[in-house]
């Protein structure tokens, strides 16, 4: 995908922007999980708007600053992108760990978004100190792992035989890089739910009601402290619907971005 | 050259063969306290009598695990610091970059180190990455906060004038005084355990003893030349003094070839099933580069630990190899006293020098009495001789 690719440098970490499409502004923050690969559904909504695909420092081969260990840096990067790029209007869409740097962008400001969808985000702490909020994807066998990811394991290619070695790259480019921003408090920042009130731009959460790395429990719980979120279940898909049910998210995305454009 | 006595202080009564994970997973409802009770003082006695012995002594740690009763190398330490009276005290080591509070550590070693007289081989490791999960450790910033613990804890053991203040990339004080100091002056020893040569040209870099454990002749002379590489890049001479290096292997003597063998190979369990972890703890994210963790998962068995190779490129699986695939890789000393005399000769030879020999005399199943036979043969028959041997190298040169 890419009808321009745009890369700059900040503070030794270099961030890769591909973007194609024209119209509105889609900023896509990809699930950037090893056993999740969206790049087909960011490459849909380009029939929809001009999408705006950053890659994560980390996530891709580029260099990253070795002090880089918090969510937080990737969202004020994505913010300095916004600038750069004198963005507004933006409809932001996040999934699973894009969606967790999405509300931390949206906690900061939200005067360049006009509408924020999270697909099955994680980000927050909801339940007890004993309880297991988001299934710890590092200890997890494969199979059990895409057991709890997909309503339809099947879905994703397992044999790394059959993958390539660009594919074979990104994924374990993003096992140690999502380990980097995420590995401990595990993929949440326990500040984050009190400050998801801040979040003042319309905002949907889209779940795939087979979730098991988060349930929909756990989404209509983060759901819950932002005023007027909504919240749509996708059947027969997992934690990554957008995957598996990409028509089913793509539509109801588009009729909430229309309504807040 | 200095011998070392190695225990892991295993618990292999709950090794049973149905077990697929002996870390990490394992519950220790199979630890009976009266059973670990009883080994930990079998094997306390096993390091007294080394100290007897004219061995030094070598310890380390695992978490989480049947294979390792050492959860804290420096309680054991303690108490051998106490009841031995000669022997060196080698931990090796403490993962410093796994510990969240580095002071602590320097504090507890300098408390060992004043205990023993000045007795104290003080070791710094990354630690294996199935240690990874019990510390909860991230292992991509690993290495970097390894070296900055250590940065820290040499100079918390090498101030003597009052507090300072440290604000790094991890740790983070504003009064470091550690009391008592350390009884060696300025410090105890530094040693480092590696098994890459990247982190050996920074361990040659800084002049530390080197470590390498079990990885047979050409991986040790490939280790010990990264190190010889930085010991000359940072100014130390092109000569590497072979007290700079260390070599940990598996070693079993009696008076007739078959029992040495024997005892020999209960000790290899230990590796045969090093690499019994739940999948995927044996692979925590960050711990190895993109390019080996890619190598790795193309490999035909991905999820093994590490393969040796024998000196002829014969790969040979940890998990199902024999004693004498062992003995052929140079990890393993077995038999009577003028054979393992000879096979330490040839392995020391073809790695041009060692003054540290680090040796795993208990492991697995072995049982006490053999335990102390084998290690009391070898310190009578087999170590003087070694010591008096005219044609060791003293220095290693990498050309």
């Amino acid at each position: 995908m890419g009808e321009e690719a745009i890369e700059f440098e900040v503070d030794g970490s270099k961030l890769s922007v591909a973007i194609s499409g024209q119209g509105r502004n889609i900023l896509y923050l990809s699930a950037g999980l090893w056993f999740v690969d969206d790049s087909a559904f960011a490459q849909r909504l380009t029939a929809h708007g001009r999408v705006i695909l950053p890659i994560a420092p980390g996530f891709g081969p580029g260099a990253v600053n070795r002090r880089w260990n918090s969510v937080d840096d990737i969202a004020y990067l994505y913010l300095d992108l916004i600038d750069r790029l004198k963005l507004s209007n933006v409809a932001l869409v996040g999934a699973s760990f894009g969606g967790w740097v999405a509300a931390q962008m949206a906690i900061k400001s939200c005067a360049s978004f006009s509408s924020i969808t999270l697909i099955d985000p994680v980000g927050v702490k909801v339940g007890d100190r004993f309880a297991r909020d988001i299934a710890d994807f590092y200890g997890l066998p494969d199979v059990e792992l895409r057991a709890r990811a997909y309503a339809d394991p099947s879905i994703f290619e397992a044999d790394i035989k059959k993958i390539s070695d660009d594919e074979l790259g990104r994924r374990v480019r993003s096992r140690e890089a999502l380990a980097r921003y995420g590995w401990s408090p595990f993929m949440h920042d326990p500040k984050l739910l009190s400050r998801v009130r801040r979040i003042c731009a319309p905002t949907q959460f889209i779940w795939g009601a087979q979730d098991r790395i988060v349930t929909p429990d756990y989404g209509r719980a983060y759901a819950s402290h932002i005023a007027g979120a909504s919240f749509t279940l996708i059947d027969k898909a997992g934690h990554a619907p957008q995957v598996e049910q990409p028509q089913a998210v793509l539509d109801a995305f588009i009729s909430f971005a229309d309504a807040y454009r | 050259m200095r011998f070392f006595h190695f225990s892991e202080e295993p618990y292999p009564d709950a090794w049973g063969a149905e077990r697929s994970s002996l870390r990490i997973t394992i519950p220790n409802e199979l630890c009976d306290p009266d059973v670990a009770h009883r080994l930990y003082h079998r094997y306390i006695d096993e390091w007294v009598l080394a100290d007897e012995l004219g061995y030094e002594i070598m310890l380390n740690e695992h978490h989480s695990t049947a294979t390792c009763l050492t959860s804290s190398a420096s309680l054991i330490l303690s108490i051998l610091a106490r009841l031995t009276k000669r022997a060196r005290l080698l931990v090796l080591g403490v993962p410093v970059g796994n510990r969240p509070d580095p002071i602590r550590v320097a504090e507890e070693m300098a408390m060992i180190d004043v205990i023993s007289k000045g007795r104290l081989e003080f070791g710094m490791i990354k630690g294996v990455p199935y240690d990874i999960e019990p510390a909860n450790s991230n292992a991509v910033s690993l290495m970097p906060r390894f070296w900055e613990a250590h940065d820290l804890i040499i100079k918390a053991m090498t101030t003597t004038t009052g507090p300072f203040n440290f604000e790094g990339d991890y740790f983070h004080y504003r009064n470091i005084n550690i009391w008592p100091r350390p009884y060696q002056q300025p410090r105890p020893p530094i040693w480092v355990s590696t098994a890459t040569p990247a982190n050996a040209v920074e361990i040659g870099e800084r002049g530390h003893v080197m470590a390498s454990f079990m990885g047979g002749i050409a991986e040790t002379v490939k280790l010990h030349k990264a190190y010889a590489q930085g010991y000359q890049a940072a100014g130390h001479g092109s000569k590497v003094p072979v007290d700079r290096f260390a070599y940990l292997a598996m070693s079993g003597v009696a008076r007739n070839e078959a029992e040495g063998r024997r005892r020999c190979d209960l000790i290899a369990d230990y590796l045969r099933t090093n690499a019994k972890v739940a999948d995927p703890f044996n692979k925590p994210p960050g711990y190895f580069s993109v390019e080996a963790a890619m190598r790795s998962a193309r490999s035909p068995n991905p999820g093994a630990f590490r393969t040796l190779f024998t000196p002829k490129g014969r790969p040979v699986e940890l998990s199902t190899a024999s004693l004498d695939d062992f003995i052929e890789c140079g990890i393993a000393f077995a038999g009577t006293p003028d054979q393992v005399f000879n096979q330490i000769c040839a392995f020391t030879d073809g790695i041009g020098g060692l003054g540290n020999m680090l040796l795993m005399a208990q492991g697995g199943h072995l049982g006490p009495e053999d335990t102390a036979d084998s290690m009391r043969l070898f310190a009578e028959e087999v170590m003087p001789r070694l010591r008096n041997r005219q044609a060791q190298a003293q220095f290693f040169e990498a050309a």
